[in-house]
């Protein structure tokens, strides 16, 4: 592979965000994610070819290590938040459609329930995963989720709960999305949601982590 | 400033000045798939065994939450605290969103409860003083409003001023007002627990009220999340904090330690009971 794209895949994976980030400090004093996605550029590199090659198998090994505990919730952050300053120079050739994204996914968290960490985590590693993400937030109403499906046809969804008491709020957003578009692929997670209850409530998949998810846009994509 | 929490006849007053009363969290479907299975064949006796083991891991009020996909909290609710009450002379902490199912439980229980949880937002104060207010319940007012989660301590205090305030008005006594200062997950912001840290400083010099929280999840999405719960629990006591929700087999001895170093706990007495408590088991 490219030197530039393997060492641009290394920062996004360990978060080393930019020249100036501290962290980690292992890598201090070099060159981060933002530095070296320009440079990829401006060496012709085509920005599909970095996401491809660079940022998708990044925060794939990413999401990977997280499903196996070797890394934690900060280290994830770390890395999206060196994959985000990466996107600040693909995502005009988003905007002008020379390059395409592998689809959108809408994600929110369920009425009444304001938990946001899973939520984010999920839709970083799916954005570093070469989605656009719609993030409706937390305490997100029915109405809320079937307008944006509205908006955005061809979407995949995604919904969080955190709390046993909101899973009933799932489930009736989940049967009125069903309703209105019977192909709409749902994911669903969060804490106390199992694989039984995506299954009981009509909801197509449910991933105990961020990479499951991943996995399973995959095979739609 | 002193609450005071009542089960059948069993009072249990908790003091701004200490000692730690811990309300034990176990009742809560949350990972508990045995809780829900059999709460849904309407079978207390696993709740029972929950509240038995807090019991005699020295809970002082146990916390019911039994809200779940396909349960009937409003009918579960008090049907629990029955159940609960006719086993155990304990004050209850009547936890769920749902404001019929709080009141169809104060309606059955007796003593004095406590509410969690009441919060800034309009519905919330609306709905839920008047009720706290015709059954004498004490509530925990969560540091929240329709503006959502704010991360600056002082406009946390500004919330817990205002559920104080609009509680007084509604007829509840200011001491039967605990403030919850809204505990989030290190993990994800690294300035969560200390902006909660601030809030119950602030909190307790000010306004002087009792503090709860339920803090085990601020260690979410980290290992080792003992080391980070009891840090987070021993500078929460130093703070202010005197009645969190947490397991009390993991929280008794950290708690009577930090009374016993806060020289609550003349001779070691409660620090000392514990261990011989925990000896016997």
């Amino acid at each position: 592979m490219n030197q530039l794209l393997e060492k641009l895949s290394t920062c996004v994976e360990y978060g080393k965000v930019d020249l100036k980030s501290p962290y980690p400090p292992a890598m201090k004093d070099q060159e981060g994610a933002f530095e070296l996605t320009r440079q990829a550029l401006d060496a012709g590199i085509s920005p599909g070819n970095i996401l491809e090659e660079a940022l998708i198998p990044a925060m794939s090994r990413v999401g990977q290590k997280f499903s196996r505990n070797e890394i934690f919730v900060p280290q994830m952050l770390m890395a999206a938040k060196a994959m985000s300053s990466s996107m600040i120079h693909i995502t005009p050739y988003y905007l002008s459609g020379e390059t395409k994204r592998r689809g959108t996914f809408i994600i929110g968290t369920v009425k009444g329930d304001l938990h946001d960490i899973g939520k984010n985590l999920v839709s970083m590693m799916i954005e570093g995963a070469g989605w656009e993400i719609i993030d409706l937030g937390v305490d997100v109403s029915t109405e809320k989720f079937i307008e944006a499906v509205g908006n955005h046809p061809g979407a995949v969804i995604g919904l969080s709960a955190l709390l046993t008491t909101t899973m009933e709020n799932m489930r009736r957003s989940v049967a009125e999305l069903r309703e209105k578009f019977p192909d709409l692929k749902i994911l669903v997670g969060g804490a106390p949601v199992t694989a039984e209850f995506c299954h009981k409530i009509g909801a197509d998949h449910y991933s105990p982590d961020p990479q499951g998810a991943v996995e399973y846009l995959k095979q739609l994509s | 400033m002193r609450t005071t929490l009542k089960g059948k006849t069993k009072e249990v007053i908790i003091d701004t000045e200490g000692p730690v009363i811990i309300i034990g969290e176990c009742i809560n479907p949350t990972r508990r798939k045995k809780l829900v299975a059999t709460l849904e064949a309407h079978d207390f006796s696993y709740m029972l065994e929950l509240a038995e083991s807090q019991i005699s891991a020295l809970a002082d009020v146990l916390d019911v939450n039994v809200g779940y996909p396909g349960v009937d909290d409003e009918v579960l609710l008090p049907q629990a605290v029955k159940a609960l009450q006719e086993r155990f002379d304990i004050p209850l902490c009547l936890d769920s969103p749902n404001p019929r199912a709080i009141e169809a439980a104060l309606k059955v229980a007796e003593g004095k409860c406590l509410i969690n949880s009441v919060n800034a937002e309009e519905a919330s104060l609306q709905r839920l003083l008047p009720v706290a207010r015709e059954y004498g319940a004490a509530i925990i007012g969560l540091v929240l409003d329709d503006d959502g989660i704010t991360h600056d301590p002082e406009k946390r205090l500004r919330i817990a001023e205002k559920i104080i305030d609009r509680a007084v008005r509604a007829g509840i006594k200011e001491e039967d007002v605990i403030i919850d200062p809204l505990a989030m997950a290190v993990s994800a912001d690294p300035d969560a627990c200390r902006v909660t840290l601030e809030t119950i400083r602030l909190v307790h010099d000010r306004l002087g009220h009792n503090i709860t929280q339920g803090a085990s999840n601020i260690s979410f999405g980290l290992p080792d999340r003992e080391n980070i719960n009891n840090a987070y629990m021993a500078m929460s006591i130093m703070y202010g904090l005197t009645c969190p929700i947490a397991n009390p087999e993991k929280i008794t001895g950290l708690v009577r330690a930090a009374d016993l170093v806060l020289a609550r706990d003349d001779y070691a007495i409660r620090y000392i009971e514990h261990y011989q408590s925990n000896l016997k088991h």
